[in-house]
């Protein structure tokens, strides 16, 4: 029998969530330990679109996303590594009045949370955003937002934290988790056993798994959002775009690459693994020659796929569990967690060390499923 | 819109992508049973690499384009043409992507999609790079691609090429510049004269394939051409209006001066769509890869698929023509048919016959794997997106990186055009020395959809309707 190791802190997965929540406790001050099945920010952290934004986002999302972009500004005090943040703005675009009127609106948001969008149509758009389409009927931007390499966070966060004493485990996923002497014990798949008094489940798309054994039930649901990337070509793309409809994000690295992203590639059966789908392939591919022409004869090199969850009102499920104390949860970022990662990480160590935030995630608690009441705003599937 | 689906469920859809001696022998085997078949090329002749032949306006003779092989080139050609009008032939079609029984095309007329019931792979084998300083510089060409600007173009890379890395075609290629009227400066061989001996036995297995090679070192030699041995590529540099490369050889360092540089060490097998498709991979250790599981007939582990030709490991195109009729022979077997088996038997003699030949080239014309570990920090090694060794070796420590995907996603190495078929091998070889790690354990680059780079505006019909 192996010995039975005792931490204070045990993370259920390595993505951004996970790898940010071990830094911030572990500067807190408690004994961490993160457990991860493949290896740190390989699933959804690693291979999303890298878009970092508040615009457009669900209000009630917000507080977390404002705390955030500060954690993004100060990335390469924090883990040693800017992870590529480029704050170049980000742009919503609009096909028609009626997607017009939806950033309109948002205006209204952003507002009264300090954030100032600019609305522009006709000549004015053409002149400050010469690439875009004549199509387009009308765009917001928002000054601040931009874009980060994802391949870098999560394993940059994960490296500081294991620099800092927390515990990462790669390649052993938890395979069983027990209630143990008022705390939890969880079982890895190598047979390795770990104790700790409190549980963070940040297991992105398989994250219902686990908090449905406390009863937690939240509609997540694995989803394979679809990327792209092109060869490089002169730098031109000078936002990050997005459309309000969703079908489209983009944004240009300064080495050239285009990497854009749109539709829903395959999930495998056990829901482990994904990969694109040859018609999104197309459709998307189309689209973003259509919203950017000078996209219509450039090459694309790689298509690829990661599994997220996808929660049904659109928000993230982040707070401590209504029925099991020492439990906490942040998984089912719905395509939009990027951004919000390196704060969800912050509150948690929060909430786990002092057992409150300032950050307003209340909105967000897995108790809405309890009540059966969601304030949903506005649906948005953007990364 | 998938064509294709028009077969009836008896009238099995079979499809051959690469039109070289594997694609067409395996054609023309079906085509005897009487079968149908879909032959997919990216050239826009048939041939394969190995017999490439050229646009219609540079037409020479075969003699003249294909030396020894010359009545092998015409034969494989000539039954092509017999083929042509009993078989659907794509030329000029990328396969970009496939998934379960389809697969993705690419062409000028835009995309389509076929659907196929059985899969045979001849997509043979692309250069092998070992990377030094300065490679990626004007006037330094791919091995196989001095050799296809000579056969396809009838250019020559330089009126004083140095030919440097090693394996069969170094010597062939040399000779075959030689022919054309250039005087190679010299060929330069990273493998040792010992190791050529050593591999003298297995060799001899395909004694005609041997005394060539000593006939081309022969010739070379005789024309006062240097040809060295253990000579290990340092770096190269242009001076005036020279390449200069700098080797060592037995402890020294050596310079000659050409007006160009080919560079090749050996051949690695196309197996991107067999990666896609979920073919089960193996170590292969003498040729340090990652190669698709195959019997002895080709079958995959896939029930749909199978691997022809250098595919599934480099033997060369008389072992290439044989896998590919061998391949179609178990294609047929597994349809149901009977199959010739006087012929399947004399198949299967000659490929056990290729494998003892090709474990002797392997080690006569190793890849240089010490010679990478010792490559200067500012040597490129992906070009696509400029890494260095030296930025791979400062990543790896730092990011604690084990694994191939991980250092792609840290690094870029592997991450542009070429999908890291270029700088592969030699990213696998960084990795595991910097690691320690034997060179299985790190694992191999994920194949991912476009096998190849893909134009938006193809998509834009589609994506229309």
């Amino acid at each position: 029998m192996t010995d039975i190791v005792q931490y204070d802190v045990c993370i259920i997965g390595g993505g951004l969530v996970g790898c940010s929540a071990a830094l911030h406790l572990t500067r807190a001050g408690q004994s961490v330990v993160l457990v991860e099945r493949d290896s740190v920010g390989a699933h959804a952290s690693g291979v999303n679109f890298g878009g970092v934004r508040r615009h457009g986002r669900n209000a009630l999302e917000l507080p977390l996303s404002l705390r955030s972009l500060d954690i993004w500004r100060n990335m390469a005090a924090l883990v040693g590594n800017d992870c590529e943040f480029m704050p170049c703005g980000h742009l919503k675009v609009a096909r028609n009045e009626a997607e017009m009127s939806v950033l309109e609106q948002w205006r209204g948001f952003g507002a009264q949370h300090g954030i100032d969008v600019e609305l522009h149509n006709g000549a004015k758009l053409r002149q400050r955003f010469p690439w875009l389409s004549a199509q387009i009927y009308g765009a917001s931007f928002c000054p601040g937002d931009g874009h980060a390499n994802p391949r870098l966070a999560a394993p940059a966060f994960a490296l500081r934290a294991r620099a800092e004493g927390a515990v990462i485990i790669e390649g052993d996923g938890a395979d069983v988790i027990e209630d143990a002497q008022g705390g939890f014990e969880v079982t890895l798949m190598s047979g390795k056993r770990l104790r700790a008094s409190v549980l963070v489940n940040a297991a992105g798309a398989w994250g219902r798994t686990i908090a449905a054994r406390y009863g937690d039930d939240a509609p997540v649901n694995a989803v394979a959002p679809q990327m792209f990337v092109s060869e490089p070509v002169p730098y031109f793309i000078d936002a990050v775009l997005g459309m309000v409809c969703g079908g489209l994000y983009l944004r240009q690295i300064p080495r050239g690459n285009v990497i854009f992203g749109g539709g829903r590639g395959t999930l495998s059966p056990d829901q482990r693994s994904s990969w694109p789908s040859d018609r999104v392939f197309a459709e998307t591919v189309g689209l973003a020659g259509e919203i950017i022409p000078q996209l219509r004869n450039l090459a694309i090199i790689r298509s690829w796929t990661g599994v997220e969850g996808n929660c049904d009102d659109g928000l993230p499920v982040v707070g401590s569990s209504p029925r099991r104390q020492g439990l906490y949860h942040a998984f089912g970022f719905s395509g939009h967690g990027f951004q919000m990662a390196p704060a969800v990480g912050a509150v948690l160590s929060e909430l786990i060390t002092r057992g409150a935030t300032p950050t307003d995630i209340s909105a967000l608690s897995p108790q809405r499923f309890a009540d059966a009441k969601s304030g949903l705003v506005m649906a948005e599937s953007e990364i | 819109m998938t064509d294709g689906d028009m077969t009836s469920a008896d009238t099995p859809r079979i499809a051959i992508i690469g039109a070289g001696p594997a694609g067409i022998r395996a054609a023309e085997t079906l085509v005897e049973a009487g079968l149908r078949v879909t032959l997919i090329d990216e050239a826009a002749l048939p041939g394969g690499q190995i017999y490439r032949q050229p646009p219609p306006t540079l037409r020479r003779p075969a003699k003249a384009l294909y030396g020894f092989e010359a009545g092998k080139a015409e034969a494989l050609h000539s039954s092509f043409a017999r083929l042509r009008s009993a078989i659907d032939y794509r030329p000029e079609t990328l396969v970009w992507g496939a998934r379960d029984n389809r697969l993705l095309l690419s062409s000028r007329a835009g995309n389509t999609e076929i659907a196929f019931d059985k899969l045979i792979l001849a997509t043979g084998a692309m250069d092998r790079i070992a990377p030094v300083a300065g490679w990626t510089q004007p006037g330094v060409y791919s091995l196989g691609g001095a050799q296809v600007v000579l056969k396809h173009q009838a250019c020559l890379i330089g009126k004083r090429p140095i030919f440097a890395g090693t394996g069969p075609l170094l010597y062939l290629i040399a000779w075959q510049y030689l022919r054309a009227g250039s005087r190679p400066a010299a060929v330069l061989d990273t493998g040792s004269f010992a190791g050529q001996l050593r591999a003298l036995p297995r060799l001899a297995r395909q004694p005609r394939t041997l005394l060539k090679g000593l006939y081309f070192t022969a010739a070379l030699r005789a024309k006062g051409i240097p040809v060295l041995y253990s000579a290990l590529p340092a770096r190269i540099d242009a001076r005036d209006d020279n390449l200069v490369l700098t080797y060592t050889r037995n402890g020294r360092s050596h310079e000659i001066a050409g007006d160009a540089v080919a560079l090749g060490s050996g051949l690695k097998p196309e197996t991107q769509l067999a990666e896609i498709l979920g073919c089960a991979f193996d170590f292969h250790s003498p040729s340090r890869s990652y190669l698709p599981r195959c019997d002895r007939m080709g079958r995959s582990s896939l029930a749909t698929t199978y691997i022809a030709g250098d595919t599934g490991g480099i033997r060369g195109a008389d072992a290439a023509e044989a896998g590919g009729a061998l391949a179609a022979l178990a294609v047929l077997e597994d349809l149901g048919r009977s199959v010739p088996e006087v012929r399947k038997r004399q198949l299967l003699t000659h490929m056990r016959r290729a494998e003892i030949f090709r474990s002797g080239l392997e080690l006569a014309f190793a890849y240089p794997a010490p010679a990478i570990a010792g490559l200067a920090d500012d040597t490129v090694l992906c070009r696509c997106e400029n890494v260095t060794i030296g930025d791979l070796r400062a990543a790896i420590p730092q990011w604690n990186i084990t694994e191939m995907n991980r250092l792609k996603a840290i690094t870029r190495c592997g991450m542009g055009r070429c999908q890291g078929r270029v700088c592969g091998s030699a990213a696998m070889e960084v990795l595991a020395s910097e690691t320690h790690a034997p060179i299985e354990s790190v694992g191999r680059l994920r194949g991912q959809i476009p096998l190849k780079p893909v134009v938006g505006s193809n998509f834009e019909t589609k994506a229309a309707s």
